[in-house]
């Protein structure tokens, strides 16, 4: 359980992580909180021959309004970002999923960039992501580019992000404070990767009729899983029993999640419905407090 | 606190380095990869420096180089909590970070809250609520706790068992540290 032998060297500014980048990008691993590299180093999964380590440079970890909504630099801990104010203030979504990850303990090193880079199925932040609107900034040698989150995650563990590329920010637009939302997983012990968790937006009008639904599963796919269907039957309705009753069966016929020894896909498909009715009564919950 | 006292341990000598850090900081320094560096770092107020390899955690950098032995290595890969140390103040797990990357930080380890026969307040009440049985796992959940009483001098039992969430214990069942933070909590105000 110790890593193999790496080359390291950890940049002072973004723009020697860039030149890094484009030296050693190609067969290097950027390095960022570290609480999913740095086990998969141990135990030899990942073996790069360089590790640029980001934790030097000062300047990539903030929370900013803008435009109404936020920018949270890439290296921002998980912690400072659950505890930040304008976070709360305007992406409450985001610290209810923030809160969800790992342990304090974890928290107080792994970073909202990092975890989103390194794009886990069952990690919180993307499904977070694909339902609010993200936009994600990568810069490189050869400019900057923003790129949405249906563009950015492209696949198990895999993102849009070039060998040459840095994500430095993520952007999000503000979250309607009429808005209603929710966050739920299940996991074998709280903190453990989830087996599936869900992340819903609603927004409903005067008439409490829902007129737009998001929902964002984690752990049955290889990335955040959107289910239309189940967006396009809230839409027109008021969130009544029969209403998520008709949610979880779309849910659980729709999605389509691999079994391993953790949960059969039965059991995702199944808890997922669960979930998916359950979070969309919260938020419905939550619509209504604002109204 | 500038303590001019050098750790009484020393490392032992350190592996010819294939490329180490140039010893000139210029503005390329950082741009050459390394396979060796040298750490200059506080642990418990002390000032250390040693060069290691870039692999080393920070783990075993406490525990082989440094000698402090009181940090405990369980599974290796972030789950169990044993290493937890703080860094510069905040609980973190040691083995999920490399020894160069706590250069100009302060690490305290469990050496640093209390003595054989001069417990500090927490760790009493650990030992007087049964809160170890073998131990291996209780200087990850002393340091998790001494810096949620520090910062949280009367916590909820919400807020205790989000952090003691973050540690494996085989032996106890949990309630009996739960009992012995909480029990740390009153009166006392930490640790």
């Amino acid at each position: 359980m110790k890593p193999a032998p790496f080359e390291y060297l950890a940049p002072g500014s973004r723009e020697e992580a860039l030149e890094a980048l484009r030296r050693f990008g190609s067969d290097g691993k950027l390095l960022a909180g570290g609480q999913s590299l740095v086990p998969l180093l141990a135990m030899r999964v990942a073996r790069p021959s360089v590790i640029i380590d980001l934790n030097r440079i000062p300047d990539l970890a903030f929370v900013k309004p803008s435009r109404g909504g936020l920018a949270i630099g890439a290296m921002t801990r998980q912690r400072a970002a659950e505890q930040d104010p304008v976070i709360a203030a305007r992406a409450p979504l985001l610290r209810e999923a923030l809160r969800w990850i790992g342990h304090p303990q974890i928290r107080n090193r792994g970073t909202v960039g990092g975890s989103l880079a390194h794009a886990d199925p069952s990690a919180e932040l993307p499904a977070v992501a694909a339902i609010l609107g993200a936009r994600f900034v990568l810069a490189s040698g050869r400019g900057e580019r923003i790129v949405d989150a249906e563009s950015f995650f492209t696949g198990y563990l895999t993102t849009t992000i070039e060998p040459d590329e840095l994500l430095t920010e993520v952007r999000l637009p503000p979250q309607p404070p009429d808005a209603g939302w929710a966050f739920t997983e299940v996991a074998r012990r709280h903190g453990d990767f989830a087996l599936v968790g869900v992340a819903v937006l609603l927004h409903c009008g005067d008439d409490r009729r829902c007129a737009e639904a998001r929902l964002a599963f984690i752990g049955v796919g290889p990335g955040p899983v959107r289910v239309r269907d189940a967006e396009s039957a809230l839409v027109g309705r008021r969130i009544t029993h029969a209403a998520t009753a008709e949610v979880e069966r779309i849910v659980a016929s729709a999605l389509d999640p691999e079994g391993d020894i953790h949960a059969s896909a039965d059991y995702r498909r199944h808890v997922a419905g669960v979930l998916a009715a359950r979070a969309v009564t919260q938020a419905a919950g939550r619509v209504r407090m604002r109204a | 606190m500038k303590p001019t006292q050098k750790s009484p341990r020393t490392s032992k000598p350190a592996r010819r380095a294939r490329r180490r850090t140039p010893a000139a900081a210029g503005a390329t320094r950082a741009l050459v990869p390394v396979t060796e560096s040298t750490v200059h770092l506080h642990v418990n107020g002390i000032e250390v420096t040693r060069t290691v390899e870039v692999r080393r955690t920070l783990a075993d950098f406490l525990r082989e180089d440094v000698g402090l032995t009181g940090t405990h290595l369980g599974c290796e890969h972030g789950v169990c909590g044993a290493c937890t140390v703080l860094l510069d103040g905040q609980p973190v797990r040691s083995c999920l970070m490399f020894a160069v990357q706590a250069g100009g930080s302060e690490i305290t380890t469990v050496e640093a809250l209390g003595q054989i026969d001069a417990l500090s307040p927490l760790q009493q009440a650990f030992r007087d609520h049964h809160a170890l049985q073998c131990g291996f796992c209780t200087p990850g959940f002393l340091m998790s706790a001494h810096a949620l009483l520090r910062d949280q001098p009367n916590p909820s039992d919400e807020q205790i068992r989000e952090v003691l969430g973050g540690h494996l214990c085989r032996c106890t069942g949990y309630q009996s540290i739960l009992e012995a933070v909480r029990a740390a909590s009153l009166g006392s105000g930490g640790a």
